[in-house]
């Protein structure tokens, strides 16, 4: 699939930072014109994934978060987090409603949100290596909308 | 995120303003239980009204507080609850159980 524009994040994972993450990842997203329903369903897709990274990926120390962003031909966003953390020993169990490592501050639905924010979601994760979460998301095609401005 | 709390009666309402992910949940959370402790309400009303975003961290806070207010015999609800953080609660299937209520202005379009 075509790439139209993208763009690279990095940063240390402090909680401190999953504030800025979503604001980043929703300004870029900006450029597909999407409705203030999507722009919430990025936002909060973006905030499991890298809320996961500093609970799971990094739970006794700062590492670093890779946030790639593409806008793909017909409209569709592309959201890719990852970490060189711990990694997801059993992908399965990771996404099954409720089930956490964390603690009492945790939900568990992480990656359930994750799914039904988004249209697609993989997880590949090697122990020991990292995790990488990429997700896509068509975003509306909206009549005179800014998508003409795409190439530019 | 900004936790305070007015009562009234029985009643003790608790408003949250701001973006409740991970990182504020971390410290809403404890200060919720705290509050309630002191103030052992008949109803604990959780006030999402300055509420911006909410990620799966609202579904944690929101449990534990409705853990806290049951153990104590209090009755429990969550109002003024936005579109966005609604979608969050709905993909969880807690929101008959907890007793969440969309705002007002954010059922129209629907």
């Amino acid at each position: 699939m075509k790439t139209i524009n993208e763009v690279t994040l990095t940063f240390p994972s402090k909680s401190a930072n999953e504030g800025y993450a979503r604001a980043a990842v929703a300004a870029f997203a900006a450029q597909l014109d999407p409705t203030l329903d999507e722009i919430g369903d990025i936002k909060t897709a973006v905030s499991e994934a890298v809320t996961n990274c500093t609970v799971h990926a990094y739970p006794d120390c700062v590492g670093k978060i890779y946030i790639k962003l593409r806008i793909l031909e017909n409209n569709i966003f592309e959201i890719s987090v990852r970490d060189r953390g711990l990694g997801i020993s059993d992908i399965e169990q990771a996404k099954t409603p409720m089930f956490t490592t964390g603690g009492d501050d945790r939900s568990g639905m992480g990656f359930t949100i994750m799914e039904s924010f988004t249209d697609n979601l993989k997880i590949r994760s090697q122990k020991g290596k990292g995790t990488t979460v990429t997700m896509r998301k068509k975003i509306s095609m909206r009549a005179g909308g800014a998508t003409r401005d795409r190439n530019s | 995120m900004k936790v305070s709390s007015q009562r009234c009666g029985g009643e003790l309402k608790i408003s949250l303003s701001g973006e409740l992910d991970h990182h504020a949940a971390r410290r809403a959370i404890p200060e919720i239980t705290a509050i309630t402790d002191i103030e052992l309400p008949v109803k604990l009303v959780i006030d999402f009204e300055r509420v911006s975003f909410m990620d799966s961290s609202g579904i944690a806070l929101v449990i534990g507080a409705y853990k806290r207010a049951t153990s104590i015999g209090s009755g429990f609800c969550v109002i003024n609850v936005s579109k966005q953080a609604h979608k969050v609660f709905s993909a969880a299937g807690i929101c008959k159980l907890l007793n969440i209520s969309e705002r007002e202005k954010d059922k129209v379009n629907i």
